[in-house]
């Protein structure tokens, strides 16, 4: 992302819109910049700011003046009064970038926008995580932290170890070069995001060994690291689940219910055989 | 829509809390369709699932490709700075679905989510159902709706430099939109305009909602959180 320097009037509304802190203003240039290595290219600025369209010299003018008599105008904080933000032509591999921090841009390796992933949600028709089985989403970055691949590949290497599937239908998985060993493209590996979720599938007995490993590498990353744990209910409609992770002494107040209403509407040759089941 | 899995409260504190305070006034249900398995007639079965829900009156409804019903405007004139237009548009958002997405509604109360799900229960309309708010709140709407529950998922919290993090008001609203849409830093911004008394717990509600791409926001939550973070009675 850029910001056009003769549109630009420094207000510095765009400075806490930026959900990583990537924008400052360039005293020597009296303009708001964009340090690009920081920058995730989310598109929030560019996306959700409302716009003005102001002439930036009568703004700038106004501004002095006011500025001059200290006055302070109470501006709306989420508008860019001279529609300043300019997106940038993304080539590879700065196009990682988008593809996990835009939400609204769709993974190409799932189809799917967001962070790309169905998790649990369309369990009740895919059946993905089976009973005794454990689904873990392992998201690097959020909340606004922001993450290098070279983060999430520490941690995968180290989960490679573990009797665990990384999950096929899964935007990191898509770029990684060994999934056996957990290895990421190297191309990628400085590039930063502001979400990326691992997808991996272990066995319920398994559970407390990845939460352990979890723990170690947490304290090697230099991000946050937030964890979702899912698993298919019995037929009464209880969890074996819940139970595992507070033993290990995780908090388990808040979560995602699939409410088993989906079905199959489509039969046909690209109906999953696991939906059919 | 792991974006609604880590909703910060007090029971994910990083030092655990001795009582933590329940969240009892957000409730999310989204749906949800499968490429090949039940995407037929995709754009007909997410506009029934928002018009069943704009029956039991939500604080949000959203389509993840488009925005919530809060957006921005491109088209602003100087005025907006002293009369500005919140009005929220849930017919746009529901013709505005084109196909693959997900759609979302956000309830602040349990007795309106219970209806909803019997509501969709009844409708079938075929796509895959959740419900993203504390697990046993959705259980308890599971065993009020006679549904069985499928598959849950639990979120344990944040790990790593969470020194990195900022303090957990500011929290509680960024990660209303956990695709992390809404900094942190204009989330205090935020709680100083308000607490300057520059802006309304309400103003800075809608301010927020409007940065959140899948209209998850919780208007009625956020402006709860300014209203007593003034205060500090938090």
């Amino acid at each position: 992302m850029k910001i056009d320097p003769h549109k630009c009037v420094a207000c510095a509304n765009c400075l806490p819109i930026c959900p990583v802190g990537a924008i400052y203003i360039d005293p020597d240039l009296g303009r708001a910049k964009v340090n690009e290595d920081a920058c995730v290219e989310c598109f929030t600025c560019y996306r959700s700011m409302s716009k003005e369209h102001l002439n930036p010299v009568m703004v700038r003018a106004i501004r002095k003046i006011a500025n001059i008599f200290r006055f302070r105008f109470d501006p709306e904080p989420d508008i860019c009064p001279t529609d300043a933000i300019v997106p940038q032509e993304l080539t590879w591999p700065r196009i990682v970038r988008r593809a996990f921090s835009d939400p609204q841009v769709p993974h190409e390796s799932t189809g799917i926008h967001g962070r790309g992933t169905a998790e649990v949600k369309t369990n009740d028709v895919t059946n993905r995580v089976k009973q005794g089985e454990a689904g873990f989403v392992i998201e690097f970055g959020r909340p606004g932290i922001a993450a290098r691949f070279r983060d999430i590949q520490q941690v995968t290497q180290a989960l490679a170890d573990l009797e665990i599937d990384f999950e096929q239908n899964n935007p990191v998985t898509s770029l990684m070069t060994d999934v056996t060993r957990g290895l990421i493209r190297e191309d990628i590996l400085n590039e930063r995001i502001l979400s990326a979720i691992v997808e991996i599938k272990t066995r319920l007995e398994q559970v407390p060994a990845v939460l352990r490993r979890l723990r170690e590498m947490s304290r090697e990353v230099d991000t946050v690291i937030s964890v979702g744990v899912s698993t298919r209910c019995a037929a009464d409609g209880s969890d074996p689940l819940g139970h595992i992770l507070e033993e290990e002494g995780f908090p388990t107040y808040r979560g995602k219910t699939n409410l088993g209403l989906g079905r199959v509407t489509r039969s046909g040759p690209e109906t999953p055989a696991a939906a059919m089941e | 829509m792991t974006n609604t899995l880590h909703r910060y409260s007090d029971h994910y504190a990083f030092e655990r809390l001795p009582n933590p305070r329940p969240v009892r006034d957000d409730y999310i249900v989204f749906a949800m369709a499968s490429r090949d398995v039940n995407d037929d007639n995709l754009v007909e079965k997410y506009r029934a699932f928002l018009r069943l829900a704009m029956k039991h009156n939500p604080v949000n409804i959203g389509d993840a490709t488009k925005g919530g019903m809060l957006r921005a405007r491109q088209d602003l004139n100087p005025i907006a700075h002293w009369k500005r237009h919140s009005l929220s548009a849930p017919d746009r958002v529901i013709a505005g679905i084109e196909g693959h997405t997900t759609v979302a509604t956000v309830f602040d109360n349990y007795e309106a989510m219970v209806r909803f799900v019997d509501d969709l229960k009844v409708a079938n309309i075929g796509v895959s159902i959740n419900i993203s708010a504390p697990i046993d709140e959705a259980r308890r709407c599971c065993e009020d709706t006679g549904i069985t529950r499928h598959s849950v998922e639990y979120s344990i919290g944040f790990r790593g430099r969470v020194d990195k993090l900022p303090d957990a008001n500011v929290l509680e609203l960024s990660t209303m939109c956990g695709h992390g849409m809404v900094s942190s830093n204009f989330a205090k911004k935020m709680f100083d305009w308000v607490k300057e008394n520059r802006r309304t717990p309400k103003q800075a509600a809608q301010y927020m909602a409007r940065f959140c791409t899948c209209g998850v926001f919780n208007l009625t939550r956020a402006e709860s959180i300014l209203n007593q973070a003034r205060t500090m009675n938090r």
